[in-house]
């Protein structure tokens, strides 16, 4: 290996890194604040890449079907929880609004226009638009009536979840994997190694993206509300923070977050309707690096993972998952030494 | 009769479905060991299909394979030897994984063993002596006294016969000394240390017994494919096999059956219909699957099993109480001998002082009260004392020896044993047996007796001593009840009657009369002034006045973490800090 291979290996780790450590954030957050470990994380990159993928191909996207499926069934839920109690109308008329409306609208919009022939920043958008929402649909329908339940029940529906995702990814978007259009197709030169505008772009929107995130919590109200209920459950909804919306937002922030780590690769890798898995799996690894509660740690092991994956790509390639899941087990015996031992489990 | 019919299966059955038994068969092996690891010991893995991975790659190498290094070459002279082989190698796999993941709290264990699915799974597929992603053939099949099962309604029988061997020895262990110890595992950690049981070895019995019986399936179902390659032992397949013990009825060794029986036939159908309905090709299944398992945790959290079994009227075991030599006693300190000493205890949570310098005695033969106002640091104490949080400085000692630092279990075992202030009982499991959790540590017998109830004996006397507890302590005719269907006061008495069961020379009591009427009270006051007059040591941490007054030989009042007083009951009650701690003073 000489300079030039390494530099190259690395640029392309640093940049897979950059996405590992976006969806290792999300992890942490949801599970920081939810309790849910969510192993579905990785089927939202996959919807977004293959979202944008179906717009330029001039298809229908399936993740449209599946927001309007799951709109109907959770407007049913509230008319019928509605029916049940008085007022609570304001309440009713958002719901509606959310599941019905918006869905109702995005479809106008997808069937009726010829978002194909529309700017790929517009694309963008509107892929966005279609596969964030199912965030907080999911935790609506299936996390919200298992708040109270333990982390490994939450881990095992998770999985379920996921489950349901991949087969339904296979069934809208089949099984051939896409590309779409790099976002610029510029490139540098920096010595003897090329650097894309893509590498660029992902780098710089993850780097976007985690400032924006600290921002949000450090600086907004809804973000400290979603650290408070993180630290204390309890606690916070005493303080009139509702654990419910706090669910939903994280899962909106976790859905956004995948979606656009999937628009962002969709350029660089070909996805395929169950990439996210493993993509999802390498956050999990550099998360639970961070003992899947700090974030800094997260980020960092996430592009630890991202070099090793590309170095040992380089070095024995056939090897390369079992190297990065393997990664795992030193590190729990790391944790396994500092931690002291939990006896009591919930319950 | 299900057994007849089971036995005349593969004679009247088409191959189809003596094939699909089969299967099922296999499957349910695997999802008994979920069924002892995730829905009785609270544990999870996702990683169950790699250990049948490992069973069906080391005999398919080891038969197959031109030429073995000469350390292995032996195993090769018969597939039953292969399987010892490949039950060795995936035990040692999953006591290392074990060894990692099994101290770190719940959620580390699936997600390790998620990673680890994972990664043997590639490992499989990339090793060219396992034959890549292509796989191994050519492996023969079993032979059973010359007599070669070729056949799939051969091997129909072989593998029932496992499958239903391990079912018993299952519900043996289940119903054992043991197994009492991992059924406290979820929910009552704290508790079964603090009766002498090693929980952490308890898990890891059970993580061990759920990879051997994958290993096994793995086996058969090497020999009975006579090829193998990385697909079924792959992640999904894991989640396939947790979801086969959950839907069936995690808790349930019966369920690992139901489920394994209900996904199996259902896949063969989905696979069937779904491509059909939706015009193309793939695994949809996977979505029923999935959305069948949120429903299952929405609407019915234990499973199917256990609504099968109400619609079925089943027998109940008989009733009789259990009789037995008594055990071996552990030989009493004479009265007077101190029993306990704690000396200078601190303990501090962050910059919380909640004890400070505090000192107290406890001698045999006598019943010494601790009172205080609420928050005044008792219950800091009787952690300390029991080995639940080790104090941040300062000595306790137990029957001359150091005890402080020394983990619950151990300070049970050399003859301390308390009650909780907050019930620590196993709801789900009935009297007798909570109360039998007690005696744990004075018997012996292993996991491999009780898997075959060859301990029946010493099963019997732990029992009988549990009976005479529960006997002891007036709760005979509760016996046989659900320990959570109690009242809350005669909870605590259960309590009082676990920790006696352990024989002990010092007993710590966390407000036993908290919840008690004024009889009831009565009665566990003259049980108490008898126990003492046995010569055992009492602790006491009590709110009723009236009722330590009547009872305690010595009293040691705290206050914000110190001791204020110490003396004999009328004293006490004297004492002019006493009295302003309890009612307040004058500023």
């Amino acid at each position: 290996m000489d300079l030039q291979i390494a530099l190259l290996l690395a640029q392309d780790g640093v940049v897979n890194g950059a996405i590992y450590a976006l969806l290792a954030l999300a992890l942490v957050l949801v599970f920081a604040v939810t309790r849910v470990i969510f192993i579905p994380q990785g089927e939202f990159v996959a919807f977004g890449a293959l979202t944008l993928a179906s717009f330029q191909t001039a298809k229908v996207p399936g993740t449209l079907w599946l927001l309007i499926g799951m709109g109907a069934v959770i407007s049913i839920i509230e008319l019928a929880a509605a029916s049940r109690r008085r007022g609570g109308r304001r309440r009713l008329t958002l719901a509606l609004g959310w599941n019905l409306a918006y869905p109702a609208v995005l479809a106008a919009i997808v069937l009726l226009a010829k978002p194909g022939q529309w700017p790929l920043a517009v694309q963008v958008v509107l892929a966005m638009a279609l596969v964030v929402p199912l965030g907080p649909m999911i935790y609506r329908l299936v996390y919200q009536p298992l708040a109270s339940a333990s982390v490994l029940v939450l881990l095992i529906v998770s999985v379920a979840v996921h489950l349901a995702l991949v087969g339904l990814g296979l069934l809208f978007f089949g099984a051939e994997g896409s590309r779409t259009p790099a976002f610029s197709e510029a490139s540098f030169s920096l010595g003897d190694v090329t650097v894309t505008g893509q590498t660029l772009w992902v780098i710089g929107a993850s780097l976007l993206l985690i400032v924006g995130l600290y921002i949000f919590f450090e600086r907004s109200l809804w973000g400290k509300a979603l650290r408070a209920t993180a630290i204390n459950r309890v606690g916070a909804q005493l303080m009139g923070i509702s654990t419910t919306q706090a669910g939903k937002l994280c899962f909106l922030l976790a859905a956004a977050i995948g979606a656009m780590s999937g628009i962002l690769v969709a350029p660089i890798t070909t996805i395929y309707y169950d990439t996210g898995f493993l993509v999802g799996l390498k956050g999990f690894v550099a998360a639970i690096v961070g003992g899947m509660i700090s974030y800094p740690l997260a980020a960092a092991g996430a592009i630890l993972v991202g070099l090793l994956e590309s170095f040992s790509s380089f070095w024995a390639s056939a090897f390369k998952e079992v190297i990065v899941f393997t990664m795992i087990i030193p590190v729990l015996l790391w944790r396994s030494m500092t931690t002291r031992h939990v006896e009591e489990e919930e319950e | 009769m299900l057994l007849a019919l089971l036995a005349i299966g593969p004679l009247v059955l088409p191959e189809f479905y003596v094939t699909l038994l089969n299967y099922i068969g296999l499957y349910a092996l695997v999802a008994l060991g979920l069924v002892l690891l995730t829905g009785v010991g609270g544990l999870t893995s996702f990683g169950q299909a790699a250990f049948v991975g490992l069973g069906a790659y080391t005999t398919g190498y080891l038969t197959t394979a031109e030429e073995l290094p000469a350390v292995l070459s032996w195993f090769a002279v018969s597939p039953w030897l292969t399987l010892v082989a490949g039950l060795l190698v995936t035990l040692a796999v999953a006591g290392v994984l074990g060894l990692l993941t099994l101290r770190l709290s719940g959620h580390y264990l699936p997600l390790g063993t998620l990673a680890w699915g994972m990664s043997l799974y590639f490992l499989f597929g990339n090793v060219s002596f396992l034959g890549g992603h292509t796989g191994m053939t050519g492996i023969p099949p079993l032979s059973l006294f010359g007599f070669e099962l070729r056949d799939g309604r051969h091997l129909y029988y072989l593998i029932w016969l496992i499958l239903l061997a391990a079912v018993w020895m299952t519900q043996n262990l289940l119903d054992s000394r043991e197994g009492r110890a991992i059924r406290a595992l979820k929910g009552g950690g704290i508790m079964a240390e603090a009766m002498g049981v090693d929980t952490a070895r308890s898990r890891m019995i059970i993580f061990l017994v759920a990879a051997a019986f994958a290993a096994i399936s793995g086996w058969l179902y090497a020999h009975m494919q006579r090829f193998v390659n990385p697909t079924p032992f792959s992640l999904h397949i894991g989640i396939e096999y947790l979801f086969m013990a959950v839907i069936g009825g995690a808790g349930y060794v019966w369920g690992a059956l139901v489920g394994a029986g209900l996904i199996t036939v259902l896949k063969q159908w989905l696979q069937d219909l779904l491509p059909r309905v939706f015009g193309a090709s793939g695994n949809f299944e996977i979505i029923v699957f999935g959305l069948l398992m949120i429903f299952v945790f929405h609407r019915a959290r234990d499973g199917i099993w256990p609504l099968l079994a109400r619609a079925v009227p089943i027998k109940r075991p008989a009733r009789a109480v259990p009789t037995g030599e008594p055990l071996a006693r552990r030989e009493r300190p004479p009265p007077g001998t101190t029993l306990l000493e704690v000396k200078d205890a601190v303990k501090k949570f962050g910059g919380l002082v909640a004890n400070n310098k505090m000192s107290l005695e406890v001698r045999a033969g006598e019943i010494l009260a601790l009172i205080g106002p609420n928050g005044a640091g008792k219950s800091t104490l009787f952690n300390l004392v029991t080995g639940v949080d080790p104090p941040t400085s300062g000595e306790v000692s137990f029957l001359g020896e150091r005890v402080d630092g020394c983990c619950s279990r151990e300070i049970a075992r050399r003859g301390m044993s308390r009650t909780f202030q907050h019930v620590r009982l196993l709801p789900a499991m009935s009297v007798l047996e909570n109360v039998a959790i007690g005696a744990h540590q004075r018997g012996s017998a292993g996991v491999a007796a009780a898997a075959v109830h060859g301990e029946r004996g010493e099963e019997a006397r732990l029992l009988a001593e549990a009976a005479r507890q529960i006997e002891r302590v007036g709760l005979t005719e509760y016996m046989f009840d659900a320990a959570g269907s109690l009242a809350l006061g005669q909870q605590r008495i259960v309590e009082i009657a676990r920790a006696l069961s352990s024989d002990p020379s010092l007993l710590l009591l966390d407000e036993p009369a908290a919840g008690l009427r004024y009889l009831e009270k009565e009665t566990l006051a003259d049980l108490l002034r008898k126990l003492r007059d046995e010569g055992m040591g009492i602790l006491l941490v009590e709110h009723d006045m009236d009722f330590v007054m009547g009872l305690a030989d010595r009293v040691v009042v705290m206050e914000f973490g110190e001791k204020i007083a110490e003396g004999l009951p009328e004293q006490v009650q004297c004492n002019p800090a006493v009295i302003e701690a309890y009612l307040g003073g004058v500023d």
